[in-house]
């Protein structure tokens, strides 16, 4: 059988006298697209830390594949102005890179033109692009994209989404996504779990070209490249924070 | 040579000089201004155990300002409370206790002026083997931790993830700076030791575009200073460290003016010219 990158078994994690989430358990594969969805403060990332070993769950366990290759791109990286870094020192945080890697890597993301370019130049979008070129440039194994994203317009979104599907074809590595759209998911992604500080539901996406509701807001010309996820709740959440499992 | 006072002092300074560079960026870069201050106040500490205990004061100052920093981390992870407000209660706290301390002792004398402003003419043969031992070592160390350290200050987490330990390069360049402060009481003092750490930094981040290049020009800031400020304080009999620190100040105002314009730092790295040729390379 196939052995996972990563494995949660039943994690959670407990701080400040609450459950941040509870009960997860999620499988990466190789060359496999996780897509982890979920409102505001419903342990999206904390999920994320918990798979790459950052965060050590209260409960359960977390099964790490020795000797993987691991990359990450955090939902939020603010650099300090007392610090002058360029796009090329940015590059070589983790390990020094060729310089012929950089750009090679830069040029699938589409802003080798900026490299040396002070990274607090970067618009939100260049930025975006660089660090997901920084997770890629060593051929992870497993990569976590913590919204990815966001402060993307339209246009980008659906052309980072196929950069990343043209990482997963060339470098063969897991994915694990993450995505505050609680409907609309990257097309190629084949597990959509759905958290609500625990796993409210998963299962895999549907084609979003053949969803009325979607054709309806965005016409005809929706790119193929997004999914649409239904989803499947057998409970309620209330108000207070319980769990209603009654129909 | 090592005769001539001013010799031993210019050795001692430089010496220094270059250690507190590339340190005083990363004091700088993760905010930790006053954790300078905090280790010197808790300098005294050291200072009052070394002299009851008959024991080598750079060492004890070292181990001191070791145990308060280690506290520190420690504290971090264990309160709520912001940064400042840990530094400020380790500083005061430990300052008080130093204080207490040698009231209790009543035979230690102090130089306490010494102590607080340093008295780099004072420097003898063995302060300068310190001075320059100890910063080998240093300097050597913080090339070790160099890449988990900067990591770390970039992004803890992103660090962490790919594998780095950036926690335990924080714990080794907290003790690092702990073991500057020791080493530069007799010639700065532990009032100015910050100043020193966190001036010429700052001075080099206005003429430099990457992590490196600010290190190495906040050396050479550091140590111009050093320099002109021992010849300014025997020119106009001022007491020396106090001196050195006016002069890195003006240097510093110096470089709020628009030098990056200046043709020295337009040069072209070889790496930008490297990739030029292939650019043109490809396009032909």
């Amino acid at each position: 059988m196939k052995k996972s990158l990563i494995e949660l078994n039943n994690c959670g994690v407990f701080r400040n006298d609450k459950w941040l989430v509870r009960g997860v358990s999620i499988k990466v594969f190789k060359e496999q697209i996780v897509t982890l969805i979920g409102p505001n403060g419903s342990g999206k990332s904390t999920t994320a830390k918990i798979a790459l070993g950052i965060l050590k769950p209260d409960e359960g366990t977390n099964l790490i594949q020795n000797n993987i290759k691991i990359s990450y791109v955090p939902q939020k990286l603010s650099i300090d102005w007392s610090l002058p870094l360029r796009v090329l020192d940015f590059m070589n945080l983790i390990e020094k890179n060729e310089i012929t890697n950089i750009v090679e890597t830069l040029n699938i993301t589409g802003i080798e033109h900026l490299l040396f370019q002070d990274v607090r130049n970067l618009s939100g979008g260049e930025f975006q692009r660089l660090l997901m070129a920084r997770a890629i440039i060593k051929k992870p194994d497993f990569l976590v994209l913590d919204e990815p994203v966001q402060g993307v317009d339209y246009p980008g979104e659906i052309a980072l989404y196929k950069t990343i599907q043209e990482i997963v074809k060339n470098i063969k590595c897991g994915i694990l996504l993450i995505s505050h759209n609680l409907h609309v998911v990257m097309s190629q992604t084949d597990h959509v779990i759905c958290l609500n500080g625990h796993v409210c539901c998963s299962g895999a996406p549907r084609s979003i070209i053949k969803e009325p509701e979607y054709i309806k807001l965005f016409g005809n010309n929706i790119d193929p490249t997004l999914a649409f996820y239904e989803h499947e709740h057998d409970h309620k959440h209330l108000p207070d924070g319980s769990i209603d499992h009654s129909h | 040579m090592f005769e001539d006072f001013l010799f031993r002092a210019f050795f001692a300074g430089i010496g220094l000089a270059i250690i507190t560079g590339p340190l005083g960026c990363f004091i700088v870069w993760r905010r930790l201004s006053y954790f300078g201050d905090t280790l010197s106040h808790s300098a005294l500490l050291g200072v009052v155990i070394g002299y009851a205990l008959n024991f080598n004061i750079i060492l004890s100052v070292f181990v001191i300002s070791g145990l308060i920093s280690l506290s520190l981390l420690y504290l971090q992870k264990k309160t709520n409370l912001p940064n400042d407000a840990l530094l400020g209660l380790l500083a005061h706290s430990v300052l008080a206790i130093g204080l207490v301390t040698l009231g209790l002792l009543s035979f230690i004398r102090i130089d306490l002026m010494g102590l607080l402003f340093g008295d780099i003419l004072a420097v003898n043969f063995n302060d300068i083997v310190i001075v320059w031992i100890g910063g080998a070592i240093v300097l050597f160390l913080l090339i070790i931790i160099w890449r988990p350290l900067f990591a770390g200050t970039v992004n803890l987490e992103l660090a962490k993830a790919e594998g780095m330990r950036p926690e335990l390069a924080n714990a080794i360049f907290t003790l690092l700076i702990a073991a500057v402060i020791a080493i530069s009481i007799k010639i700065v003092g532990i009032l100015l030791i910050t100043g020193l750490l966190i001036i010429p930094a700052s001075t080099s981040r206005n003429l430099s575009s990457t992590p490196i290049q600010m290190a190495i020009i906040a050396s050479i800031a550091g140590v111009i200073s050093v320099i002109l400020g021992l010849y300014s304080s025997i020119t106009w009999n001022t007491s020396t460290g106090p001196t050195i620190l006016s002069v890195a100040l003006v240097l510093f105002l110096i470089t709020l003016f628009p030098l990056k314009k200046l043709p020295i730092f337009k040069k072209q790295t070889k790496l930008s010219m490297q990739l030029k040729n292939e650019e043109q390379a490809v396009n032909k």
